[in-house]
């Protein structure tokens, strides 16, 4: 399923106004649009949700088990104990989302980090750092987030340290390769015959110009991260329950696809849905930076 | 050629290496005694130093690392605590199905993908490019072990074409190629397609399209070869390149075939690596992870090798 | 040798040599002898010309004696210093500064050239690093209250070297190292930027190392002129007297290379035939002896010693013609004409 590559982007140099241009053009891409509208409002409802007038997601009813869509006082139905599925799904955005995401961001700035001193340093440095990252590109990345998952046990913490290192080697790649581009070029030299140590040059001349290529990746990996995390909890190595997540969701309703087949895949729907927005706004975000693979 | 293969094959030492140290680490990084498991409630502290012992945790980690491995490259992977059986039979048993369940997979994916790629890439910006990079994109964005659930609701719950777990009418052993196990195969197989037909085509678009636009298109077409002349040289060029990409999408299948394993209950690796992490199993998740982890790494190199058979400027490089 | 004598760089048995990885284990295989054994002295204000082939060191050794290269062997002394010993390599790199050839790719695209000019005052901590940039756009002839914001892709080539010039000057270096700094340009452009290097070295009492493959560009700016091949130093004169005579063979094919302007005196001799050999297996003896019309045996056999061609000439020469002693048959009568 879901997986990885590092092909790396190629972002054209900056002009005067890039940044704006690339904002006006995403702006005119309806798709995009659509896609940032739709996470915004998944994210702002998840974040909001305990003043949206929800009902309890925890306060399940025996009497109300897996009723369908469009019962009245509960909008979407309710789960296999009876908890109202709007609202479940509703805060299930805040693990799922955050599962989903957060090892991306954790990754872009470890890997970043990590890529940026080994393509800078080289030697032995780089030796040392890419040689380990090949060691975890020889697992698929569903394997190795299972596999470390499954060893450090369930658990919000233990699935965004998993996820964390299944991203780390792909953008380290990206941001070594970027990064030992940039480092031969002159102005990398000048900057070192002016008698700058290796922070300040790193920090003044290298990030500026490596950090979007290695953004633009990393934005890729989002929409397999999210799959990821709700699947890690599909499987039951994920969040614990009763915590709402649509993966545990998915995974607990799926003993009801007999009673009520379409309520048991609307948490799947909500993967569904934020992962490809995701892809989609990547694709749109490449587009309107004028990337090139 | 040789030479480059034993290069390859140097290479791959490495990472083998580093790949068994983190299947090592895998049960050092799991909290908890490894032999609460099987330890009984009422050890005593002499019992427990016994046990400890017979397993060879009372020595330091790296002198672990070493008799772990000198037993694994004698075939020796240690035994299920949930079982009791030797962890290898239980691997290679499942692994076997995982691989039928992964090549149908294939089987499905690779034409489809191949031709709507095709046709994206030499129909580029028309509706039906778009159309195709939009079914790509859906592809790869599809959480497949919820797709699966969809397909079994649809198929087998609705209309009841298909049955919706095992490996066959008399439960999981005994694989036959009739059709009263074939249709358990059908449906995690197309759900396992999915991505790689999302992939494949996203590939095949690129390298169509690239391959047409340069020169030597142009002087086919120049030179007076029909439409059916010059698509066999452009073919052959992407062959290499198409190729590597399903190689390592096979790799992917089998290692990403764990989700919808457990949707479908089939009985491969990914059905056994779920039951090791449930049963707090770790000689035997270890020995799933690393089995798949270097079916990856041979995949791989396997990938390289043949590329390089065919492509000869990957040779020097 | 008096105190006024004393050179401001020098530069003793220079040796970098670059690993060649290959084979089934990525072992070094061998080793190209990029510099080798590289000695020369540049006096206070004075302009030396370093001329040769692609490949023949020039480059590295620019970046060697500011240390963007770390040397194998070798002395590089600043003012009587030696570098390592008496003086930090940052700190020799406030005395000693360099050009490019790539306007463009020296300047850092995302930084408005203010910024990139200021920037290595700011490193070496000097007091108004702003100021000292502006004041030295203005003397590179860019307004700096219309140019100070902007960035390298908006200006033209000849602009950005102009950049790049005052960028090597903010610290107030000594000597600059400037590395093929005018062979991008447009000839009418480059005239200008020669022109501008002339008065800059004159105000502000700078000494320049001048790389380039233009023997042409090198006259016009140099005193005296170093000839390197395949990592070495073959002949080292003042400009006048190697245009006078070019006593090395080397030096000779390559003058003759060069067109003239006057049609009438278009050179006969055939120049230069051949690519350099392989610098990571230089030929032993004399390592222009594969190419060398007058090569003997000696040439092959013993590596001639940089020396002067005659008692006390400033002209110096590598090559077993001018050394009497050599063995050569024709040691002691020059090259023939």
């Amino acid at each position: 399923m879901v997986q990885v590559t590092t092909d790396i982007p190629v972002v054209p140099p900056a002009q005067r106004g890039y940044w704006s241009g690339v904002l006006s053009r995403l702006r005119r891409d309806p798709v995009a649009m659509i896609c940032a509208v739709i996470l915004a409002a998944l994210v702002l409802s998840a974040v909001f949700a305990p003043w949206l007038g929800l009902a309890d997601p925890y306060q399940g009813s025996m009497i109300a088990r897996l009723s369908a869509p469009g019962t009245p006082g509960h909008l979407l139905g309710t789960d296999e104990q009876g908890r109202d599925m709007l609202s479940r799904l509703i805060y299930g955005g805040r693990l799922t989302l955050f599962i989903g995401l957060m090892p991306v961001v954790l990754a872009f700035f470890i890997g970043g980090t990590l890529g940026i001193i080994a393509g800078y340093v080289g030697g032995i440095t780089n030796t040392i750092i890419m040689r380990v990252v090949d060691v975890f590109f020889a697992f698929p990345s569903v394997l190795l987030a299972i596999a470390i998952s499954g060893a450090l046990g369930a658990g919000v913490l233990n699935s965004l340290v998993s996820l964390t290192i299944v991203f780390i080697p792909p953008v380290t790649r990206v941001a070594e390769a970027v990064t030992s581009g940039v480092r031969s070029l002159d102005y990398i030299d000048a900057a070192r015959a002016s008698g700058a140590n290796a922070l300040t040059v790193i920090r003044v001349h290298v990030i500026g110009n490596v950090l979007s290529p290695i953004f633009v990746y990393a934005t890729s990996l989002t929409s397999v991260c999210m799959i990821l995390a709700a699947g890690l909890s599909f499987l039951g190595i994920g969040v614990r329950p009763p915590e709402p997540e649509w993966g545990l969701m998915l995974n607990t309703l799926r003993s009801a696809i007999y009673v009520n087949p379409w309520l048991a895949a609307l948490p799947g729907v909500m993967i569904f849905a934020t992962s490809l927005c995701l892809n989609l706004l990547s694709d749109g975000l490449r587009s309107a930076m004028n990337v090139r693979d | 050629m040789l030479s480059y293969f034993l290069r390859r094959l140097i290479l791959v030492l490495p990472v083998a290496f580093g790949v068994s140290v983190v299947c090592f680490a895998l049960v050092q990084i799991a909290p908890g005694d490894p032999l609460t498991a099987i330890m009984p409630v009422d050890a005593t502290a002499e019992q427990q130093a016994a046990m400890r012992a017979a397993y060879g945790l009372d020595k330091p980690v790296p002198v672990q690392y070493l008799i772990w491995i000198s037993n694994l490259l004698q075939g020796e992977m240690g035994r299920s605590i949930a079982s009791g059986r030797p962890v290898a039979d239980e691997v290679f048993g499942a692994v076997g199905n995982s691989l039928l369940l992964a090549a149908a997979a294939a089987v499905i994916a690779f034409p489809i993908g191949t031709f709507l790629g095709f046709l994206a890439g030499y129909f580029r910006d028309t509706l039906l490019d778009r159309a195709v990079t939009a079914l790509s994109i859906t592809g790869v964005s599809v959480p497949n072990y919820w797709l699966g659930i969809v397909l079994v609701i649809i198929f087998s719950v609705n209309l009841g074409w298909l049955p919706s777990m095992g490996a066959g009418p008399g439960g999981s052993q005994d694989w036959q190629w009739d059709w009263a196990h074939m249709r358990h195969l059908v449906l995690p197989a197309v759900t396992l397609a999915v991505v790689p037909i999302g992939i494949v085509a996203r590939t095949v678009r690129a390298l169509a399209g690239d391959i047409l636009s340069m020169d030597f298109v142009t002087a086919l077409y120049a030179k007076g070869l029909s439409r059916g002349d010059v698509l066999r040289h452009v073919a052959r060029n992407a062959a290499a390149t198409a190729l590597s990409v399903m190689g390592l999408q096979l790799g992917y299948l089998l290692g990403g075939s764990i989700l919808i394993e457990t949707v479908f209950n089939w009985p491969g690796s990914g059905f056994l690596l779920s039951n090791a992490i449930f049963q707090r199993d770790l000689p035997l998740l270890q020995g799933t992870i690393l089995v798949l982890a270097m079916f990856f790494v041979g995949m791989n190199l396997i990938v390289d090798v043949a590329q390089a058979a065919i492509d000869p400027r990957i040779k020097r490089s | 040798m008096s105190a006024t004598d004393q050179p401001l760089l020098s530069v003793r048995d220079l040796k970098k040599h670059f690993p060649i990885k290959g084979g089934i284990l990525g072992r070094t295989q061998a080793m190209v002898q990029a510099v080798d054994g590289v000695s020369f002295d540049v006096r206070a204000g004075e302009t030396l010309g370093i001329v040769g082939e692609s490949g023949c060191g020039k480059s590295t050794t620019a970046k060697l004696l500011i240390g963007l290269v770390d040397r194998d062997e070798g002395d590089i002394e600043l003012g009587g210093k030696s570098l390592g010993r008496d003086i930090s390599l940052r700190a020799l790199r406030r005395d000693i500064q360099m050009v490019f050839q790539d306007s463009y790719a020296s300047l850092n695209p995302r930084m408005t050239i203010l910024d990139s000019i200021a920037f290595g005052a700011r490193v070496q901590g000097l007091d108004d690093p702003v100021g000292r940039a502006r004041r030295l756009m203005a003397r590179v002839g860019l307004d700096p209250d219309r140019f100070a914001g902007r960035y390298p892709h908006e200006l033209s080539g000849g602009q950005r070297q102009r950049i790049n010039i005052a960028r090597a000057l903010v610290m107030s270096p000594k000597v600059v190292v400037l590395d093929e700094a005018v062979s991008a340009l447009d000839k009418s452009v480059e005239a200008q930027v020669l022109n501008l290097l002339s008065d800059l070295r004159a105000e502000f009492g700078l000494t320049y190392i001048f790389i380039s493959h233009d023997l042409n560009v090198v006259r016009y700016i140099s005193d005296r002129i170093l000839v390197m091949y395949l990592g070495e130093v073959v002949e080292l004169a003042p400009v006048d007297m190697i245009w006078a005579e070019q006593a090395h063979p080397y030096t000779r094919s390559l003058f003759s290379a060069m067109p003239s302007m006057d049609p009438d005196n278009r050179t006969q001799k055939p120049p230069l035939t051949g690519d350099p050999p392989n610098p990571i297996d230089p030929p032993p003896g004399c390592r222009f002896h594969t190419r060398c019309a007058f090569a003997a045996d000696v040439c092959k056999a013993r590596h001639p010693v940089l020396g002067p061609m005659v008692q006390g000439s400033p002209h110096w020469v590598a090559c077993h013609l001018h050394d009497p002693a050599s063995g050569h048959p024709r040691a002691g009568q020059g090259v023939p004409a």
